[in-house]
This record gives C-alpha cells, structure tokens and sequence, in this order.
C-alpha cells in the first residue's frame, strides 16, 4: 500500500534546489520527454549552457522572462513505495509567507546547506520556520559535496555547525545527507565518491521515513462541515454530520460530546458512498450519525467527554503577516476561519515580533508587518474548540482575512488560551 | 490494524473534504462535466461527498458542438443515473445565433470560443463556485493555481496575486459578480486518475481504450476523420488501433497508437510513457510556450 510523502523543499537560487528537484524527477523518470524538450528549446533561446532544470519549476511566463520564481509550485513524483508531493517554494521574494504557506501541509522538509559555505543565515532561517510550522522530520542535505572534494570532515564540520544551532529550535527527526544535486551523488542512486558515508540516499529516506505515527491518533476531534438529510424515502430519518477527521480514532458505540451544546451521544454509524465503515481516523472523509438526535449544525465539532479541546474566546498564537497591504496591529479587526467556523476577531495584543534570523524578541514593536511573525494575543466574537498547534496541526490553525479585500492576510498557529 | 491511508485513499478524503466545503460555503456552485475521466472521477467523488443525498449543485457541460458523440450519448446516460440537473453552454447556439464565429479556415479549433460561452453561461445562472477536473501535473501554469483560484467579474485569473492557501483551510470569500474556480483533483496525477477508476471500477466511454478508427496524420497527431473535420489535400486517411488520452473537440484531440483494450494495459501504457497527456495529444496547449496561461487569464479553465 503505498502511502503519499508531502514535502517542502526551501532555498534559493544558488544553493542548488532546482537542480535538486530536478535530478529527483529527472533520475525517478517522471520528467516527461516533452516537458524537457521544452526545457531545452527555453534554455537554449536564454542562452543557457545544457538544459537549466530551474525551468522545470518555474511555469509562468513572468518567471521565465525575469528569471525569477513567483510562487508555491506543486510537483509530483512517485516511487513503488510512495506517493510524493512536493511544495517547491521559492527563496528570494516574499520568502516567508510561501515557506509557511508550503509547510502548513508538509510531513518533511528538505533544507539544503552548500558544502563550502556550511550554515549560513538563510539555512537557520528555514530551519525555524520548519520548525515553526511543526514539520515532523527535518532533512539537511549537505548539497555540492562534489565541490569539496567530497570530503567527510567538511560533511562532519558543516553537519556539527548545524546540529548546534538545532539545540534552540524543538525538531523532532533531524537527517543530515551529503549529496551533489548537480553529479547525483546520494540523491537516487548511491555515490561512488563517499564510501565513507553508509546512510541513506535522499530518495531511500524519503521512501522509508516513518510518517505514519505523526499524525494525532488519541484526541478525538471531529469538526462537522456539512449536515446530511436526504428526506428520501429509503433514508427518511437520515441525519448525518459530514466531515473530516482531524484527531482520533473514531468507532461506533464511542460516548461523544457535541461543542459548543454540550450535549452527549454515541456514535451510531460511519457511514461512506461504499457503505458503513469500523473505525474513521485523520484525515478520512466521513459521515457520522448518532443515537440521539440533537440540533448540530456546520461549525460544531464532536470529542469525546473526557478529552476535549480548550473553549474559549481568547486565543494566544504564532502569526505570520502575509500582506503589504497593511500591518497588523492592536484593535485591528479581521475575519477568522478555524477548521470549519468562521467568525470575526480584534487584535487585542502583540506580545512581540520574532526576528527570524536571531530568534530575538522585540517586546517593543507595536505592528507586524508583511513576512513577520509574531506573537499576538486575540479576542473572537465566538468561542473556538482550539488545541495546541503543536498537538494537533487541525485544530491547532487559523487563516485570517481581511474583510475589505477579502485576501488571506495571516496564518495563525495558536499557543493556547490568553490569560 | 495500522492507521494508515493508501494515497488514492488520501487524495479521496481531500477532494471530499473539498467538495463538502464548497457546498456549505457558497450559494449556487456547479459542477464542471465533459464525460472526459477526470469530470467522471469528479463526480464519483462528488457523489462519496454528499451521500446519501443527492448532489446538492446541478452539472455543466459546455459543448462546442464538436464532441465526440460517444461522449455526448454518456455524458447524458451518467447525469440521468446520478439524477443531477444538466446545464448546457452551447458554442453552436451560439454561433447559429450570429454572436459567436468559427475561426476561418479548414478545420477551426473551437477551443477559444468555449470561454466567453463558459462564462456567459456563469453569469446566466449566477453560479459562484465552479468545480473542474484540472489537475497540477497537467501543465506548467496549473501547477501554480490555488485549489480555489479567485475569478474576477471577467472572468480572469491573476497568477501573481493569488490568495496564499495554508492547511485545509480555505478562504472561500467574493464579492457579487465575482466567482472561484475548484479543483479538488488539483494533487491527483494522470496516473492516480487511472488507478482510481480501475480501483472504483468506475465506467468510462469506450474510446479511452483501443479500438480502430480511421484517422489522419496532422502536425504529427492522429485526427479521427469524422463528421466535423475535413480532409485537406496531401492527408491520407488510414485505419489504425488508436486510443485517447484525454477528450477535447474531436478536431484537435489527438488519438495515441495503442492497443491497451483493458484497464490494466492503460495503466501499464500510462505508467511507462515518456509524453505528458497534453503535450502528447492537444494541439491547443502547444501554440505557444504559455499557451495554457493566456487562457486562463481571460477565464478559461
């Protein structure tokens, strides 16, 4: 059974990410022989030296004719073992808020170190945010090893920079791999030039990396999206509360709770299209009935009675500004959407703004702006059923959007409740 | 038992959660359907979202008129088995009407046409969300487009100003008059696609497999010769066992030489091909480099 590997790969430029993806697509086969035609009649009209595998990424026309890459890419590959998505997010330009926007849904993500230059700014500044985001496994690839001659005490050096740096940031699985993107080495195939390294190769790891076990198997929490009532003859008392599982296991029997009534059931059936089903968990797309019926609508989230997530109005979290439109700041208001409730918040406080190079707190600033993150305290209009972000990526999460222009202007990653 | 979803499985639960947002969210969305596979996959996924109710959004078609009539005759047999509503946008009203014309020429592509037909069709029934079958893999351009790709009152997408789109979370709000594009497949691939419908057993027209047509050799594709082209001189219509990837109008649709007659020989041609989809088979995505991102920047899928 093949399962599917979501992975974020940051960088810019130079440090060799195209190439990286690249030589994953290109030496898995995936890359199309038209789609490198294609490379190669735009590599050859830039005047580029052999095909340049940073326009396999780059798609949009803009892009090709500055040079530049503008967005979230999504790529795809796929191995016997595994399924892989990648979020290819730039490096340069609005760098932050497509990393974050990359990371909110990837298991891994791929930081590459040049092998001459070791940790530089930029690499710690992926590394947070990665860790930030709560991405399971981080993995350095120790690119242009070909360039230091393939040496280990440079892998070793460059490898124990970074694992020093690591000891601030909370990562849970930290991989270091040498790799040359550019000669394959330790990408698909295994290098010949560095016996001295018997790990695996980029591709091995990211076909066994244990991913299973991530996602939150113990809180029940099951956001209702959608309620189902057919009022056909076959299914005449039919009420079913459709959505998707984000924590938990659920089977049949289960005592629930209903947020926000309170009330208590049991869950009567699962139900699907291929008919009722044992047991649901994350991610799967069901829908639940109950023994009793009780008045629950869009919004509503069912738990179990012992273990339920924090209710409240004031919300401590994380926040990514992602918009140069304006700044966030105190008394601000802005829409919220938290799994499937909407409602509106005030920016009651910012306790202070991140500096994501240093990882310093500046209590002193009054604003955020676009690409900054801080920590900020809100008030909704609404109680929201919030776990720690760090507990459960789902319910953990929020989007903010501007009511005016409608745009998504912020990703929150909630703490826990404000005092 | 392990908890663990198999990637069809994965990409299921997404497209369902897509859908169910959608429908709670906006007034009057609609679902996008030519009776190509992807459309069809769509609407089994549709389907899985909303059981045991019927689907909560009516299904459209816009038909250049120069379909293939096997597709036509099942595109109505499956809305009448699912008992959704069909709307029609049709280009040959159109320009039987005198508001649209065909390109000049032998053989004229309707594919332009299609959009000012799509979008006047919006309009008319004030639809605010449309659900489509594209897929990422397709295409450089789509592999930038958001799951829910914001549409102005023209209609138009705006790749450089898009909303970011973090976890499952989608924002889903617009003004009156402008509307979003959906593509719950967006992270489905051509092969995923093929499994799927070998998996779900899921029943698709019949010249997705081999059969024999009688085509001709055109800017290197094989065109069937059928009742809206014409052979022009220097073409020499042969008899050969081809099959489709993809369905578009029958004019610039080309067919593959194939004797995959099975599900199972399709996914093996599928998984071992060195040609995407497109590129292999639309004379319409190979005008030009970004061929496929003009069109989606005046509203075309």
């Amino acid at each position: 059974m093949a399962e599917i590997l979501r992975f974020a790969t940051a960088g810019s430029v130079d440090d060799g990410k195209s190439t990286l993806i690249g030589r994953l697509l290109y030496d898995t086969k995936t890359i199309f022989q038209d789609q490198m035609e294609a490379v190669e009649r735009a590599s050859e009209a830039m005047g580029s030296d052999g095909p340049n595998l940073a326009l396999l990424t780059d798609g949009l026309r803009a892009e090709r004719e500055q040079g530049i890459t503008i967005d979230v890419a999504y790529r795809y590959f796929h191995t016997p073992k595994r399924k892989f998505i990648i979020a290819d997010t730039p490096g340069h330009i609005q760098y932050t808020r497509n990393m974050v926007t990359g990371a909110s849904t990837a298991d891994l993500a791929i930081v590459l170190l040049d092998a001459r230059n070791g940790v530089v700014e930029q690499s710690k500044r992926h590394a947070f945010l990665a860790s930030l985001l709560r991405i399971p496994h981080l993995v350095l690839a120790v690119n242009k090893m070909d360039l230091v001659d393939y040496s280990e005490e440079q892998f070793n050096k460059v490898a124990g920079e970074f694992r020093e740096f690591a000891t601030r940031l909370d990562i849970a699985d930290l991989t270091f791999i040498p790799v040359s993107a550019l000669m394959g080495d330790n990408v698909v195939d295994r290098s010949e030039k560095m016996d001295w390294y018997d790990g695996p190769t980029l591709l091995t790891h990211l076909e066994q990396v244990h991913i299973a076990s991530d996602r939150n198997m113990i809180d029940v929490r099951f956001p209702v999206q959608y309620v189902l009532r057919p009022q056909s003859e076959e299914y005449h008392d039919f009420r079913g509360y459709a959505g998707t599982v984000a924590g938990g296991v659920m089977k049949p029997g289960d005592d629930v709770m209903v947020l926000g009534s309170g009330f208590s059931s049991k869950i009567a059936t699962i139900e699907t299209l291929d008919g009722p089903v044992a047991e649901a968990y994350a991610p799967m797309a069901v829908t639940i009935t109950l023994e009793d019926d009780i008045d629950i609508s869009r919004g509503d989230m069912l738990c179990r009675p012992n273990n339920q997530p924090d209710v409240t109005q004031d919300i401590d979290a994380m926040v990514c500004w992602m918009t140069s439109e304006s700044k966030l700041e105190p008394r601000m208001k802005l829409a919220i959407k938290h799994t499937t409730r909407a409602a509106r918040v005030m920016v009651k406080d910012i306790q202070y703004r991140l500096d994501i190079n240093s990882l310093h707190r500046d209590e002193e600033s009054e604003v955020l702006e676009m690409n900054e993150i801080g920590r900020v305290v809100l008030r909704c209009t609404q109680p929201l059923f919030i776990d720690e972000y760090r507990r459960n990526r789902t319910t953990g999460s929020f989007i903010l959007i501007d009511e005016n222009t409608n745009n998504t202007v912020g990703a929150g990653m909630i703490l826990g409740v404000a005092d | 038992m392990s908890y663990e979803l198999s990637h069809l499985r994965e990409l299921e639960a997404e497209a369902i959660h897509i859908f169910r947002e959608v429908a709670a969210e906006f007034e009057r969305p609609a679902l996008m359907f030519s009776g190509g596979k992807d459309s069809i996959v769509m609407l089994r996924l549709a389907q899985k979202a909303f059981h045991p109710c019927k689907l909560p959004f009516p299904v459209m078609h816009v038909d250049t008129g120069h379909n293939f009539p096997e597709v036509i005759e099942f595109r109505d047999r499956r809305i009448a088995e699912v008992g959704a509503r069909l709307v029609i946008g049709s280009v040959q009203e159109r320009i039987d009407a005198g508001s649209l014309k065909d390109e000049p020429g032998p053989n004229p592509s309707r594919n332009r046409l299609q959009t000012p037909v799509l979008l006047e069709t919006i309009e008319e029934n004030e639809f605010d969300a449309l659900f489509g079958g594209a897929r990422r893999d397709e295409e450089k351009a789509r592999a930038k487009e958001r799951v829910y790709s914001f549409r102005d009152d023209f209609g138009q997408w705006d790749p450089k100003n898009q909303r970011p789109e973090l976890w499952s979370l989608y924002n889903g709000r617009i003004r009156r008059g402008e509307h979003i594009r959906v593509f719950p497949i967006s992270n489905w691939t051509e092969l995923d696609i093929w499994q799927y419908i070998q998996e779900e057993e899921v029943e698709i027209p019949a010249i997705y497999y081999a059969h024999q047509r009688e085509v001709v050799e055109r800017d290197g594709m094989l065109i069937a010769v059928g009742p809206f082209m014409s052979v022009t001189e220097g073409e020499r219509p042969f008899t050969d066992m081809v099959r489709y990837r993809t369905i578009g109008c029958m004019t610039i649709t080309g067919a593959v030489e194939s004797d995959a007659d099975t599900i199972e020989k399709v996914i093996a041609e599928v998984a071992g091909t060195r040609l995407t989809e497109r590129g292999a088979t639309r004379a319409d995505d190979r005008v030009s480099e970004a061929a496929m991102e003009d069109r989606k920047k005046e509203g075309y899928f």
